[in-house]
């Protein structure tokens, strides 16, 4: 009874003076908010909109025009047909690649898990070049492929394999630490109960990582449409032929055209917007679902 | 189905994890792998599943040699540490999902697999739950369906792996004598794996208690405790105090003081007494005792227990006494044990136990029965 009332007592701290231990003084704090924001203000929310302001200057109409001209449209096209064989493309080899590192133990897995990240740490240029010595016609394969009609570089092909090299760790990236994180019991328990590998893979692995899945299938797509720098080298900047849209952009810039230039940007920029739309509008609608996931069981 | 397991051996990156592993496993048996962490307990199971594939020795099940099947042909019931449920998918979906990957000529329709998915979650006593999602259920509650899930391949084998181990203490002791009423109505042949002896003893018809990748004893519980094998076993199973002693002429002597205890047949040397708290007695003084210093008293629930540090090494042993013996205990008490074991330091030849009952030295029990013959 005493030792209660000596703790009624004893006077709680006055709740508008007591902070959390980890909490900064207001002054700390908004220097901190301020300093980010305004980071983030200068850097991100100014260009993007200076895109838009820029394509929209001359009016709508020149706008439209801009984007409907044939060279543009053969542009946006070609990164619609690259993005779509290299997206799919990746997803199968980050799965495969994800799956070997998580689930299996082999010699060489360390030095996969670094070749994984080497077209982020190469500059694009780089890996564009690479393309140009494997198949260019100075290469070893060049004269072989001359004679047979086989067109790489300054064609599609090129232009797909360099975004396929320079977009392929997005999605093994997004899957390795969750794979590795949910280890390999559920799929011990699907073969207990008979199931064949193919049924395992579908109806257990599959369904255990399709947000993060996606999730790295859309940060794929979003660079994959993007790529610069890999595919001006393979390119050949051929007009109507072998044009993406950043290329696309590139050369009206450097033709003076301006608000053209800005109107192709325009639609990037729109394309990164709609996929962190979607990245986020994903996050919020299947939070539970990722959170479970993530924390296992 | 009876379990045979044959000089089963598996190496892990040249770690050994089991060595020349031998068991026999009795069709409607109740059996439960006992041991700390690291003794191979948990890879003798997934080797029995198919999980593992040994290095080398061989399993059967029944007559037939399994050593070469997977996991997915060998028709087992595994129930993993943390229930490994399908996240996404419902509890009635989880249950049938066994019968749903089967071929179609052997796939019931999916009006039966919901209606043996919810006779299940009957036999399991949760009934009513089929549309709820592993995420909603509790630790108990997905522990049933777990189990409801291994149980729906109609499996030869129930495999457990620390069935309870992820629970709390009170839901733990529910589950058990749940587990053991289920094992007595559908007959399976069970194999569990536990760290915690209280479960063994309590839950399983015989212990296989292991160590280090080998098979220390293999018994009924009350074997396990009464008569432990090897020094691992009394002092894993149970508390146990251990007495550094020398033999000497068939007794034995804690320094050059002969403590009344009769060690026949046992070779001259060094060699550790084994005794529990219950059975040592506090006696008058008497020259052939063990003569111990009272170091601490402590009353835990129904009962007292004195520490006390031996004369002549540092050793302690621990006393239970009944919480209403209110003697004084201080000083230099004298000790008698009541029930012994004796082991001779290991590695020596022909090194065998004595078995010791009994207030008098005179009255020694005879040697227990072999039970390495029943493991090898």
């Amino acid at each position: 009874m005493v030792l209660e009332a000596s703790f009624d007592a004893a006077p709680a701290a006055p709740a508008e003076t007591w902070t959390p231990p980890t909490s900064e003084r207001p002054l700390v704090k908004w220097t901190l908010v301020g300093i980010a924001l305004a980071f983030l203000g200068f850097f991100l929310f100014l260009p993007l909109v200076a895109v838009f302001v820029e394509a929209l200057r001359g009016g709508v109409g020149i706008y439209f025009d801009a984007i409907t001209e044939p060279d543009a449209v053969a542009a946006i096209r070609l990164t619609l047909i690259v993005a779509a064989i290299a997206v799919p493309c990746n997803l199968v080899f980050g799965l495969a690649a994800a799956w070997a590192i998580a689930k299996f133990r082999f010699p060489g897995k360390s030095l996969l898990i670094t070749l994984i990240d080497l077209p982020f740490s190469v500059s694009p240029v780089v890996s564009g070049l690479v393309f140009i010595l494997l198949f260019g016609s100075q290469s070893l394969i060049g004269p072989w492929l001359i004679s047979n009609g086989i067109e790489i570089v300054f064609a599609i092909p090129g232009i797909v394999l360099a975004t396929i090299f320079v977009t392929f760790p997005f999605v093994a990236r997004e899957l390795i630490p969750l794979m590795q994180e949910q280890g390999t019991g559920d799929e011990e328990a699907a073969l207990s109960l008979g199931a064949s590998g193919w049924q395992t893979f579908l109806y257990v692995t599959l369904p255990n990582v399709k947000w993060a899945l996606l999730y790295g299938v859309l940060l794929c797509n979003a660079r994959a449409m993007g790529e610069f720098g890999a595919v001006s080298v393979v390119s050949g900047h051929i007009r109507g032929l072998t044009n993406t849209m950043p290329l696309h952009v590139e050369i009206l810039y450097n033709e003076y055209s301006f608000q053209a230039a800005f109107a192709v940007a325009s639609l990037l920029a729109l394309l990164a917007l709609i996929t962190l739309s979607i990245k986020s509008f994903l996050e919020w609608r299947f939070a539970d679902g990722l959170k479970a996931q993530r924390s296992g069981h | 189905m009876d379990i045979s397991v044959r000089e089963l051996r598996k190496t892990f990156d040249r770690y050994p994890a089991l060595h020349d592993v031998s068991l026999d496993i009795q069709s409607g048996e109740l059996i439960a792998l006992l041991g700390p962490s690291g003794s191979g307990k948990t890879t003798l199971l997934r080797l029995i599943a198919g999980l593992e594939f040994p290095t080398s020795g061989s399993i059967f099940y029944g007559t037939e040699d399994a050593s070469g099947k997977s996991v997915r042909d060998r028709q087992v019931g595994f129930v993993f540490q943390h229930y490994a449920l399908f996240k996404h998918m419902t509890v009635a979906d989880n249950i049938g999902f066994g019968l749903k990957v089967r071929d179609r000529s052997k796939r019931p329709s999916s009006a039966e697999i919901r209606r043996r998915a919810s006779d299940l979650l009957d036999l399991v006593q949760l009934p009513g739950l089929e549309d709820r999602y592993p995420s909603q259920l509790s630790g108990g509650q997905r522990q049933r369906v777990a189990l409801a899930r291994a149980l729906a391949i109609e499996p030869r084998v129930l495999l457990l792996d620390e069935p309870f181990g992820a629970l709390d203490a009170k839901v733990r002791k529910e589950l058990r004598r749940w587990l053991r009423e289920l094992h007595e109505r559908t007959g399976h042949t069970t194999i569990f794996v536990t760290h915690d002896q209280e479960e063994a003893l309590e839950l399983s018809d015989r212990v296989v208690v292991m160590s280090q990748g080998r098979i220390e004893q293999v018994g009924t519980p009350d074997e396990i405790y009464d008569t432990p094998a090897t020094p691992f076993v009394f002092s894993f199973i149970g508390d146990s105090s251990e007495i550094p002693i020398s033999v000497s002429g068939g007794e034995a002597h804690v320094g050059n003081r002969s403590i009344g205890v009769f060690a026949e047949g046992l070779p001259d040397g060094p060699a550790r007494l084994f005794v529990r708290p219950h059975d040592l007695d506090l006696v008058s003084d008497d020259p052939q005792t063990i003569a111990a210093v009272v170091t601490a008293v402590r009353r835990n629930s129904g009962s007292r227990f004195v520490e006390a540090e031996i004369d002549g090494c540092r050793s302690k042993v621990e006393i239970e006494l009944p919480a209403d013996d209110m003697r004084v205990f201080e000083g230099r008490i004298a000790l008698k044990p009541k029930r012994w074991k004796i082991f001779p330091d290991a590695k020596r030849p022909n090194s065998q136990s004595v078995v010791g009952k009994g207030p008098y030295k005179h009255e020694s029990e005879p040697k227990p029965p072999d039970y390495s013959q029943m493991v090898s």
